[in-house]
């Protein structure tokens, strides 16, 4: 029952931050309600189990793209910009396409029986030495792990890139 | 094991659950009520540790610059830091015009927190620790980079240019000593298997200072620079942008950086005592739990001493100098250690625990000379271009003629 | 005891807000926070249906694991080169908002 309780907290502090995200007018408000809401997901993972995940949203969410997001609204900001209408004309459409959406994948979760069950064994202490395991066996995953790794290069690469001021370039 | 002079604290606390059990109060509840009470003394004790260290600081700093420090307010200056605090709580809160209310006041509120969010996972004694949580370290990296979003928004939330330019400089400094004491962290967890504090210390009966030095020494300097002490405490020194980030803020929220400061430097002279130190091992530690507390207190003390003296010693260094050290010392070293003592650790006949030391002392005295070979050529001073010294003739003319003119005018 | 369709509607419910901030903003960075929910979301559906099939012995216990690391990767990777996009756009059009953005226009 206290599980359940405090289930129900985390994911209505978690959905109210999200729908603030989502409505605020203010960019740096947005970003620490995005915060917030990172937060609570984090405290998710930690019930079901995936410690590990828990803190590594802390760090590389909140701790590295959080912060990112915050300098974007930062370094992107005018004068006289957060007065000024925050959302699109056409608004209730996407709310009525949202609402559409949610109804449909909610009836379709609802009516699968095999996702009235409640969790199992839970996790040994051992889950996180094999998944470092998995994560270099051939067999396994060593494979997406090094093409990740591939791929945040070229994200870096390509970020400073795009970002780096040429003075005298094109502009 | 349950007398009150072998671990007082382990008796204060089942005392209190027997006593909240007898209340009639049913488990959940008790074990609640534990928890909130056991989370509110740690912190309270570590801020109440802080006007002890502002005192000790002070004083030690005094000797080390050849001076006294605060002797006049009661004995020794001990009260010293208590007039200091009368002086903050009483000061006015001058908020300036046009600041984001919200972010202004969680500033500091972060800015604290994430100190004393670290207390909750350093195991005191055997059984003393505020939560035996199985990724530690990682939590302690987690929390450091909260403390990094509290001095960002301090210097937004100031509606001050000068603040913002601080708090850039401060999170470029913080987010990129990060990646070396994050790579020298993962170095113990190698060695001990796990990332869980307690089976750290528990598997230091070699401690890590001397199975990993260079591990140790890049934890130390990453994390003075994480802390923003000197010699890297252009985040906060009064000469580099009006005092940084936190210019905007008076009286007690200015005292929270304050304290966050100086907490964070006890705090991360603990964790390097419970990683590199090995914690509370000492003799007869296990049977004794109250004698493991004060080991590692013991050897807190030490490392802290050791960063107060780097702290009054060493100029500050500029930015450009700062990265430089960063990215090109202590990252490609990290990472050079890492990889070689997951090597050597793997190559060494395993169960023997004098070979490893060995190998693993042997390797980092490598890493050590080859540092210095590298140090030395690539820091070294360019020869400069010998100035070559032709007769300048219109000097030698002037010097031919006396200086007669000159004793002319001077007369008339 | 939380029945897995508990975890599955919180997702989709994340999921759905972030959509409607996708479609709704008008200032990109906004936008990319609506995308960050929508990752989130996938994560915490991943997870769950890690964690409650895991006594199933059909699944491979670590694969739950192995994809949620790909889509942080994979979401971190998209923030940093999203954000460096929208920076480098400031510069040259001096706007953030999405619908001033249009060169390309036809």
């Amino acid at each position: 029952m206290p599980i359940q309780i405090f289930f129900l907290i985390v994911a209505a502090i978690t959905l109210i931050s999200a729908v603030m995200v989502v409505t605020v007018r203010r960019m740096m408000h947005a970003a620490l309600w995005l915060v917030l809401s990172l937060f609570g997901v984090a405290l998710i993972f930690a019930l079901l189990d995936a410690s590990f995940y828990a803190v590594i949203q802390l760090i590389v969410y909140i701790g590295a793209i959080a912060i990112l997001v915050i300098f974007a609204v930062m370094l992107t900001r005018r004068v006289m910009d957060d007065d000024a209408a925050q959302t699109n004309k056409n608004w209730w459409v996407a709310l009525i396409a949202v609402l559409v959406v949610f109804g449909g994948i909610a009836a379709t979760a609802l009516s699968w029986t095999r996702l009235q069950v409640g969790p199992g064994i839970p996790p040994g202490d051992s889950i996180l030495v094999d998944f470092g395991t998995a994560l270099i066996n051939p067999q396994k995953y060593a494979i997406p792990f090094e093409v990740s790794s591939v791929l945040l290069l070229a994200a870096v690469i390509g970020a400073i890139y795009v970002a780096v001021d040429r003075k005298g370039g094109k502009g | 094991m349950n007398s009150f002079w072998a671990d007082p604290i382990g008796f204060v606390i089942l005392w209190f659950i027997s006593l909240l059990q007898g209340w009639g109060l049913p488990g959940d509840l008790v074990l609640l009520i534990s928890y909130v009470v056991g989370a509110l003394l740690l912190a309270t004790g570590s801020l109440l540790l802080v006007i002890f260290l502002i005192w000790v600081e002070r004083k030690i700093g005094g000797r080390v610059q050849d001076r006294l420090g605060p002797n006049r307010v009661g004995p020794y200056g001990l009260i010293q830091p208590i007039a200091d605090m009368l002086k903050i709580f009483t000061k006015e809160f001058i908020t300036p015009d046009g600041a984001d209310k919200l972010v202004y006041n969680l500033a500091p509120i972060l800015s604290v927190g994430s100190v004393i969010m670290i207390w909750a996972v350093v195991p005191f004694a055997i059984n003393l620790y505020g939560s035996n949580l199985n990724v530690g370290v990682l939590y302690i990296v987690a929390v450091g980079g909260l403390g990094e979003l509290g001095i960002i928004l301090a210097g937004w939330g100031s509606n001050n240019k000068f603040a913002l330019l601080g708090a850039f400089r401060a999170v470029a400094q913080l987010l990129s000593y990060e990646v070396p004491m994050v790579a020298s962290l993962l170095i113990p967890v190698m060695l001990a298997g796990s990332m869980n504090l307690n089976e750290i210390v528990r598997a230091q009966t070699v401690p890590f200072i001397v199975m990993a030095p260079i591990a140790a020494l890049i934890f130390f300097i990453s994390s003075i620079a994480e802390n923003g002490r000197a010699p890297f405490d252009l985040l906060e020194a009064e000469s580099e942008i009006v005092a940084g980030f936190n210019v905007e803020y008076s009286g007690l929220k200015f005292g929270f950086f304050f304290v966050g400061d100086f907490l964070h430097a006890f705090t991360l002279a603990l964790l390097f005592a419970v990683i590199f130190l090995g914690g509370w091992n000492g003799p007869a530690a296990d049977s004794i739990p109250i004698l493991g507390f004060v080991y590692l207190m013991i050897k807190t003390t030490i490392v802290y001493f050791l960063g107060l003296l780097v702290r009054f010693s060493l100029p500050r260094f500029r930015i450009d100098q700062m990265m430089a050290l960063n990215w090109k010392v202590l990252v490609p070293l990290s990472l050079a250690t890492l990889m070689l003592t997951a090597i050597f650790d793997k190559l060494a006949p395993a169960g023997n625990l004098l070979v490893q030391v060995i190998v693993l002392v042997l390797v980092n005295l490598i890493i050590w000379l080859l540092l210095q070979e590298f140090l030395a050529r690539a820091f070294r001073d360019k020869p400069q271009r010998r100035a070559v010294l032709h007769s300048r003739p219109q000097a030698d003319a002037a010097e031919d003629a006396p200086a007669q003119p000159q004793t002319d005018a001077m007369q008339s | 005891m939380i029945p897995l369709y508990w975890y599955v509607l919180f997702a989709t419910a994340l999921f759905c807000i972030g959509l409607f901030g996708v479609l709704t903003r008008k200032n990109s960075v906004a936008i990319l926070m609506g995308i960050e929910l929508m990752l989130n979301a996938v994560n915490v559906n991943l997870l769950a249906f890690w964690r409650y099939l895991y006594a199933d012995p059909t699944v491979e216990p670590t694969r739950g694991l192995a994809f949620v690391a790909i889509v942080f990767v994979a979401a971190s990777a998209e923030a940093a080169v999203g954000l460096a996009l929208i920076i480098s756009a400031y510069r040259r059009r001096d706007t953030v908002v999405a619908e001033e953005l249009d060169l390309l226009k036809g």
